[in-house]
């Protein structure tokens, strides 16, 4: 058994893990709730958005020509990981790498072409190193975007990836993000981004109305597509932050309670030392006055 | 004579929600010039051009700023979603004066690649844009018989 000097020191370890990772747990959860709140109060615009696309999708007019929602036969394709930069959170960042590896087998297996070149987007520097590690054809990385994705970061991302549409780099766009359920539930979630796909008209009956457009559906339409795109990139950024929050207190919590456990274990194991050893002293006082 | 109908307006951007109530009349600037909307106006899409965006309650205007986006009507339901908006009671005037002077000195020190000198230019204009509606909304309350409101003359 281990003496109850080195004992002491690892409780000592033991209790000073605990406290970093409570004050880490309390930090993430109020960061957590201010990232809920982002969420949410991101939610109607791009509810909105999608509305209005699902009713212009019926209007076919002047949509043929526009490149960003033209389907083309695939042969290559592009994945965008939308991971956050830090760890400690549990087992978040892994699920999404694994969707990620699991999302390019399933479209290699589907297309019948096991070498059907996949190209990737890396945001966040956990989804880069990974992506980086297994040696995948990185063709753009963004990183340290921080708790409140700025707007021209966004902007970014969205024109590194319609870019590589546009020059026909890549047929069809994925992204893989963790959507943010609840507190302790984060799925690995796959979206498609390019080409553009309307959304499904949700519950509205009746006839799409006939708008009348200013100036005209194509200069409409221009302008729509992009900031969808950017709508389908900003929400998962926003909801990797809250989720990456939630995994970390949560994983924070699970850290500061096993810490505590081990403590009182250490503890007991240290009285039970402890006191073996003042038996065995008695033990040989006893044994020693029997002598004389 | 059955009661007119009123509009249903929502005014979010990406960041949040700016508005959201009923109107009798809404006036926008649309890409293509001012536009009014009453309620059975028939179903519109526009691009947004930056400016004042007028919402009529009870007779009384309620102005937002608002800085490219979009506006539908669809049965008496007017979305609009903006690029960035705000409602004029809530401009923050010292902040828009910041990041204007800000915008014009790194403009007027040169040297920006192409796309953060129009990023820049774009938030130069959207700071003036803030102002000019800070300042409209302040003349129009000093004319109206209402307790006057603490101004700051900076």
């Amino acid at each position: 058994m281990a003496s109850t000097r080195e004992i002491r020191r690892r409780i000592q370890a033991t209790k000073n893990i605990a406290q970093i990772t409570r004050a880490m747990q309390m930090v993430a959860s109020s960061k957590m709730r201010r990232a809920q709140e982002r969420v949410l109060a991101a939610r109607p615009y791009s509810e909105q958005l999608m509305k209005l696309l699902s009713r212009l999708s019926t209007q076919a007019e002047g949509q043929e020509d526009l490149p960003l929602m033209k389907s083309r036969a695939v042969k290559r394709i592009g994945i965008v990981a939308v991971t956050p930069d830090r760890g400690l959170a549990g087992a978040l960042s892994s699920n999404i790498n694994r969707r990620v590896g699991q999302l390019a087998a399933e479209l290699r297996r589907e297309h019948n072409d096991p070498n059907l070149p996949i190209s990737f987007i890396a945001v966040g520097r956990k989804g880069r190193d990974f992506l980086a590690r297994s040696k995948q054809n990185l063709i753009a990385e963004f990183t340290k975007l921080g708790d409140q994705p700025k707007l021209a970061d966004v902007r970014a991302i969205a024109r590194a990836i319609t870019d590589a549409y546009l020059n026909e780099e890549v047929d069809q766009v994925y992204l893989v993000y963790p959507k943010y359920v609840s507190t302790v539930v984060q799925t690995p979630t796959v979206s498609q981004l390019l080409p553009v796909q309307a959304p499904e008209a949700a519950d509205e009956t009746g006839p799409a109305p006939q708008y009348i457009f200013e100036p005209d559906a194509t200069a409409i339409f221009a302008e729509l597509l992009p900031r969808y795109i950017e709508t389908l990139i900003y929400q998962p950024l926003l909801e990797t932050v809250a989720s990456f929050y939630s995994a970390q207190m949560v994983a924070m919590r699970n850290a500061t309670d096993s810490a505590t456990e081990l403590q009182a274990d250490l503890t007991l194991t240290y009285n039970k030392v402890r006191q073996a050893a003042i038996t065995t002293q008695i033990l040989e006082i006893v044994a020693g006055s029997g002598a004389l | 004579m059955s009661q007119r109908p009123l509009l249903h307006v929502t005014v979010v951007t990406a960041q949040q929600t700016v508005f959201d109530g009923s109107a009798e009349m809404v006036i926008a600037p649309g890409g293509d010039g001012q536009l009014g909307i009453l309620p059975r106006h028939a179903p519109l899409l526009t691009t947004l051009a930056q400016g004042e965006l007028r919402v009529r309650q009870h007779g009384v205007d309620e102005s937002i700023f608002v800085a490219g986006g979009f506006l539908e009507v669809n049965s008496n339901v007017v979305t609009i979603l903006a690029d960035d908006a705000e409602r004029a009671t809530e401009v923050d005037e010292a902040r828009a004066q910041e990041a204007r002077d800000r915008a014009r000195a790194l403009l007027a020190r040169g040297g920006l690649s192409t796309e953060v000198e129009a990023e820049t230019t774009a938030e130069l204009n959207r700071a003036v844009g803030r102002l000019r509606i800070a300042e409209l909304q302040r003349q129009r309350r000093g004319t109206r018989p209402r307790p006057p409101q603490p101004e700051q003359e900076i």
